[in-house]
């Protein structure tokens, strides 16, 4: 059954043109596979792997060729079966630099089965799960990208009490997680019942907005005999799929300042790590593509490509035709959220989940002119701060004052630069500040630290 | 009359004598020992506060100074003549302190080096750089956002109509804080004697500097077999001048194939004349 939360929803954020309709009906196409792959060892948040492998090497489809450093990291795997050709430093979507491993393709797409278990779900235990989930590289899709094996895995004295799949998909254009609800709800279902394993936990909700009546009803539809699962339609509202007012909508509850979902009993995965999970445990298959929305004006063929990791921007946006207009603006990801590129010669990662380009007439943007305080932005802040306040003690380089004004909970939805009037700058002084205070506060625990060992 | 002004000229004169009694009473029983030459430095030295010493402001570098916890030259924005002043107040000698300037090492400027991307937002270096290094395809260089300039206290530093920040001699008084603010970490600190600087801070490889700006040090190390002093070393394929070893002869900077390596020709003329 679906219930509907229509009236209670969190308080702020905004209601952009989605653009949906250029992707939402279309059905996951798998992308050719290249001759190239390039596959960074940093597609998560931690710590980077290490290679596994040396130039000249032979490796398989689904193969681990890179081993994580620490807890807090995933593994990476081949994406295709063939020759390590070399292993040099690229350029990241996310704006980064990482080392990457470079196989040319031999077509034959020869499966390594080191992660096939014979058993059944019954019959795997909460550890084994787990582990299965770590060495799948699995990691969450929304893009935040963080190892899922640690969200998993959370400390013994918080009790996770209710699990929320989040299939809002907020971000305009974006239809991969839509698309995904639609064609393959089983795989969705499946991966959310290991998730209710390794927490054990008998509460679930899956959670999408109502501007995707198609995807609650295959999702209502699916649940059908599952009595512990039920399928929730919210009210479209961008940032409704960020991971603190989905909380909210669903349940009421506040994640507080600084900490996290668990610490309210309530985790948060995305349809996608759900169905990731779930071929990983049924399949064996490690993760190693990703649906793709690639979108935007320019674009000649709007679609949604299933693409091997590695594929380069260039292959992918080939694949639908190349652009009608030299585009002057590609992001990767969401239009709100992602990062503009300034070169195709990226892969793609565990993070992307969108490929757009822009025309020169939808990327222009306004000169910013003076703030009239008309606190636009503190009235659509889905976290409540005052974003005119923040930015412009950011703008002084005045950043304790910034951190003084909760400047560290900021989600960086973009909701106060959307709606700016006056066309300032607003999100990315706040993220100047953020990253100026995080650099502070490292300063300022290694002088403790310091001072500490000298007392000693 | 006499007798009406009597009464309170005496009382409040006898008051004001008890009080003046106590005060100097309690000044005595409770003095709180100061050392005089703390007053002494702390006239010596500039007073504006810049903090580049380290300290909060000149008193508490003045105090640093008198318990011996500073050396005396440790006032980079006044240089020599300050350090003097204090070393005689302190009744110690001095080394001669070179003064330190502040030089931007780039020279990749609008005509030199290319862009990756045009960058649209808010004009700053620090802004600019959390984007893919910023919008220079050199990673190492000057982004021309004018962060410097905004911090420095003797408007000492502006970005010239080339994009590129460009150093006051006359004006800069070493004290750091661009050096600190800027993120790219090209500007460094050198002697105010030296007429040569590797004005180049790219690390990348030789094939790669050539790709992205015409006057990049390629790690050639023609300057390291050319300089007869020894004061050429060559790391992370930057070449570096020790400026202690250097003699300004500026061998290396008419030998530098892509002119990475700066110097004022002018001044090599003159000391020749």
């Amino acid at each position: 059954m679906t219930k509907k939360l229509r009236l209670f929803s969190f308080t702020g954020g905004i209601h952009p043109p989605d653009s949906k309709q250029l992707t939402e009906n279309k059905e996951i196409e798998i992308c050719k596979v290249p001759e190239v792959v390039t596959i960074p060892l940093q597609q998560h948040v931690g710590a980077p792997c290490e290679a596994l492998v040396k130039i000249g090497d032979k490796v398989k489809l689904g193969q681990k060729i890179g081993q994580p450093k620490g807890f807090v990291s995933a593994p990476v795997h081949s994406s295709v079966s063939g020759v390590v050709k070399s292993i040099e430093t690229v350029d990241l979507p996310n704006g980064g630099r990482a080392s990457a491993i470079i196989i040319e393709n031999d077509g034959e797409d020869r499966p390594d089965d080191s992660l096939k278990s014979e058993k059944e779900l019954e019959d795997l235990s909460r550890e084994e799960l787990l582990n299965i989930v770590m060495e799948a590289g699995i990691v969450g899709m929304g893009g935040a990208c963080f190892p899922t094996h640690v969200k998993l895995s959370p400390p013994e004295n918080k009790k996770i009490e209710l699990i929320i799949l989040n299939g809002a998909e907020c971000e305009p254009y974006l239809t991969s997680d839509h698309r995904l609800m639609i064609e393959h709800p089983e795989e969705i279902i499946y991966g959310m019942k290991v998730i209710m394993k390794i927490l054990n936990v008998s509460q679930g909700y899956i959670a999408i907005e109502d501007n995707k009546p198609d995807a609650i009803k295959t999702m209502t539809d699916a649940v059908k005999d599952e009595k512990d699962i039920q399928v929730l339609s919210l009210r479209t509202r961008y940032p409704q799929g960020a991971e603190k007012q989905l909380i909210y909508t669903v349940t009421g509850r506040q994640v507080p300042s600084g900490g996290l979902p668990a610490d309210i009993g309530v985790e948060v995965n995305n349809v996608c790590t759900a169905a990731a999970i779930a071929r990983a445990v049924r399949l064996g298959q490690p993760l190693y593509q990703q649906i793709v929305t690639v979108s935007g004006g320019a674009v000649r063929e709007p679609k949604n490509l299933l693409v091997r990791l590695g594929t380069s921007f260039r292959d992918v946006i080939d694949c639908c035709g190349g652009w009608t207009e030299e585009p002057a603006k590609i992001i990767s990801g969401g239009p709100m959220m992602g990062t503009a590129q300034h070169t195709l010669d990226v892969p793609v990662t565990k993070e992307t989940t969108g490929i757009l380009l822009f025309t020169e007439k939808k990327a222009a943007q306004a000169e910013p002119s003076n703030c009239i305080r008309c606190a636009r932005c503190v009235s659509v802040c889905p976290i409540h701060l005052l974003p005119l306040n923040i930015s412009a003690q950011s703008l002084l380089s005045n950043y304790e004052e910034a951190e003084r004004l909760h400047a560290m909970d900021c989600i960086e939805c973009g909701c106060c630069s959307y709606i700016c009037p006056a066309s300032r700058p607003l999100l990315q002084s706040i993220k100047v500040a953020k990253k100026e205070i995080t650099k502070a506060r490292k300063q300022n625990a290694q002088a403790k630290q310091a001072t500490e060992s000298i007392k000693r | 009359m006499w007798e009406q002004l009597l009464l309170p000229v005496l009382s409040l004169g006898g008051l004001s004598f008890i009080f003046g009694a106590g005060l100097s009473l309690a000044s005595k029983k409770f003095e709180v020992e100061t050392d005089p030459r703390i007053d002494a430095v702390r006239e010596a030295l500039p007073g504006a506060n810049c903090g580049a010493c380290g300290y909060p402001g000149c008193d508490g570098l003045a105090a640093a100074i008198v318990e011996g916890n500073a050396s005396v030259n440790a006032c980079p924005v006044g240089g020599s003549p300050v350090a003097e002043k204090v070393a005689s107040i302190m009744g110690v000698e001095t080394e001669a302190s070179e003064r330190m300037v502040a030089r931007v090492i780039c020279q990749g400027d609008c005509d030199r080096a290319i862009d990756k991307f045009k960058y649209q937002g808010i004009e700053d270096c620090a802004a600019a750089s959390m984007l893919a290094d910023g919008q220079k395809a050199c990673s190492y260089g000057c982004l021309g956002l004018g962060t410097c300039e905004r911090v420095c206290p003797f408007d000492a530093i502006h970005v010239n109509e080339k994009g590129i920040a460009e150093v006051d001699r006359e004006k800069c008084t070493g004290c750091n804080k661009c050096v600190v603010a800027c993120p790219k970490n090209v500007i460094e600190l050198i002697p105010a004697s030296s007429e040569v600087q590797v004005a180049c801070n790219s690390q990348d490889k030789g094939k790669f500097v050539k790709a992205y700006c015409n006057v990049g040090c390629i790690g050639c190390r023609i300057c390291v077999k050319a300089c007869q002093f020894d004061a050429m070393t060559f790391n992370n394929n930057l070449a570096k001048i020790d400026y202690v070893k250097c003699t300004n002869c500026m061998v290396c900077a008419e030998k530098c194939p892509t002119k990475a390596i700066y110097a004022d020709f002018m001044k090599k003329a003159d000391q020749s004349a």
